[in-house]
């Protein structure tokens, strides 16, 4: 009898004792718990004060292949924008050509960036099967893997879709340099940080299209929504058959070329 | 209570202890290191997105030229540069639109500036013009003749070598060198629009040619001259003489 009362007393003690780790464990999460029920009502602020609303949207841009002149004006509207230094490597968009032989050989240049056009190649016009200009920039992928591998959240999508830096919280390791397929950033000199294409996120917002979609000559570019209806980047979409750059590594770009060689990469 | 903590062996208290700040050193540590407003919209600092917001804006757009510098964009609407915003050759406005006083932009005129667009490069898009500026008028600057808003051809070609070139090169060459090619072809206007519907007349008879090379004509004593009755007579004159080089036998 004494036996049983004993187990009785313990059993009692053990509830209470598993009571009071779990309502002192979970005071642990308490923090978390109240941020998350605050999140929700102060989603309307901040950004949201210039009218703009991010989840309304969702930014891509079309490029036809066909169209660029390979003048470069985007190269340098794209660093005049967004001060992006002018010596040659620091590049948010630019212009590559293609020049595809009789033998099959490809050549790809792109002297600075195109900064400054290009020059008309002159000993083997003769051997050129195909030739053309492609401009690039950052794809801004739906599966960007340049936003996995940073160790510290300073690179992230935006409800947008737009990948961008946060340059104060960067810690220059470079991972997202490596990590991008389309090499896209790169290390500003200055600042010691990742840099790359932003939509010109400044812009968009504000309801102007980005510098080099601005100042394209020949409207090779096209910016805008990827979904709603009544956007010239719908219409591009479905008046040509588009491709990506490397569609094999998953990362669904937005920025979708129309009329690509299959030399493209 | 206190029964159940007399139970416990002191290790075991002095681990939860030390448990207990390592837990709290953490959230305190965290709370200072990570912004607050990480994680608001996901895994980034929220205020990032205002800071990226907030850059600059150096191109002011192709709608805003409208209000101040009307006539230069009604002459370019109707012209092939119509798509070419003003800021890709005058550039970035975004300064001079707020202040149209501050900053003057500035209008490339040299030379250089036009081929970035209008080289021939064989990588270039089929039918977007260009030239090879080394052999296009190569000490001219582009816009002493190409209204650069309103670009085209400076005139429908005004002399006949713009498109006979192999014509006016041979021509001259000769004698013949000052003799207008409308003295003995009748052109129409409408040729330099439509040159194979409206063909220019050629002259059809010897005695066209005798105007100035017969015996009895009035011309100028250097001009050769022949008898038009004897002088080959089942001939045409430009069967053995070629009117843009008569030299050549």
């Amino acid at each position: 009898m004494e036996k049983v009362n004993n187990q009785k007393s313990n059993d009692i003690k053990r509830r209470k004792f598993l009571k009071n780790l779990f309502l002192s464990l979970s005071g642990l999460f308490l923090p978390g718990i109240v941020s998350a029920a605050t999140k929700t009502g102060r989603l309307k602020d901040l950004i949201l004060s210039l009218g703009y609303d991010p989840k309304e949207h969702l930014w891509g841009m079309g490029i036809d292949i066909d169209k660029c002149i390979g003048c470069g004006r985007c190269v340098n509207a794209c660093k005049e924008e967004n001060g992006v230094p002018r010596d040659p490597f620091f590049f948010r968009t630019w212009v590559e050509r293609y020049r595809i032989y009789d033998n099959r050989e490809t050549l790809v240049d792109s002297p600075n960036g195109a900064i400054d056009g290009f020059k008309p190649s002159i000993n083997d016009e003769g051997n050129i099967i195909r030739s053309f200009f492609v401009p690039k920039l950052c794809n801004h992928c739906d599966n960007p893997p340049c936003v996995q591998v940073c160790p510290v959240g300073a690179t992230f999508k935006t409800d947008d879709g737009v990948i961008l830096v946060d340059s104060k919280y960067c810690i220059g390791c470079r991972y997202c340099i490596q990590a991008c397929p389309y090499g896209a950033r790169f290390l500003d000199p200055e600042t010691r940080t990742a840099e790359k294409c932003t939509f010109c996120y400044h812009r968009i917002t504000k309801e102007l299209s980005p510098a080099c979609v601005e100042v394209c000559p020949t409207q090779a570019r096209i910016f805008g929504e990827i979904k709603k209806k009544p956007s010239p980047l719908v219409r591009f979409m479905r008046q040509h058959v588009l491709g990506v750059l490397k569609p094999a590594l998953n990362t669904e770009p937005k920025v979708f070329y129309a009329n690509m060689d299959m030399e493209v990469r | 209570m206190n029964s159940f903590w007399k139970k416990v062996p002191e290790q075991v208290t002095r681990l939860f202890l030390m448990l207990i700040f390592l837990v709290t050193a953490f959230i305190f540590m965290r709370s200072i290191l990570v912004p607050p407003d990480f994680g608001k919209y996901g895994h980034y600092r929220a205020s990032a997105i205002d800071e990226i917001i907030s850059q600059e804006i150096k191109y002011a757009g192709h709608t805003v030229c409208y209000d101040c510098h009307d006539d230069i964009v009604d002459l370019k609407k109707t012209g092939y540069h119509k798509n070419v915003a003003c800021e890709v050759c005058h550039g970035p406005a975004a300064l001079h639109t707020d202040d149209p006083g501050e900053l003057k932009l500035q209008a490339p005129r040299e030379r250089g500036y036009c081929p970035l667009c209008h080289e021939y490069i064989s990588s270039r898009p089929t039918g977007f013009p260009q030239i090879v500026s080394a052999s296009h008028n190569p000490m001219k600057p582009c816009i002493s003749c190409h209204e650069p808003h309103d670009p085209k051809p400076p005139q429908t070609p005004k002399e006949c070598d713009a498109c006979h070139a192999e014509i006016s090169r041979t021509k001259s060459l000769s004698h013949h060198v000052y003799v207008d090619c409308i003295e003995c072809h009748q052109t129409p206007n409408e040729h330099k629009i439509k040159p194979r519907e409206y063909l220019p007349s050629k002259p059809t008879t010897r005695e066209f040619c005798g105007n100035c090379h017969s015996k009895d004509s009035t011309t100028p004593e250097e001009i050769p001259k022949i008898d038009i009755n004897s002088h080959g007579e089942r001939y045409m004159c430009w069967q053995c003489h070629y009117p843009h080089l008569p030299e050549a036998q």
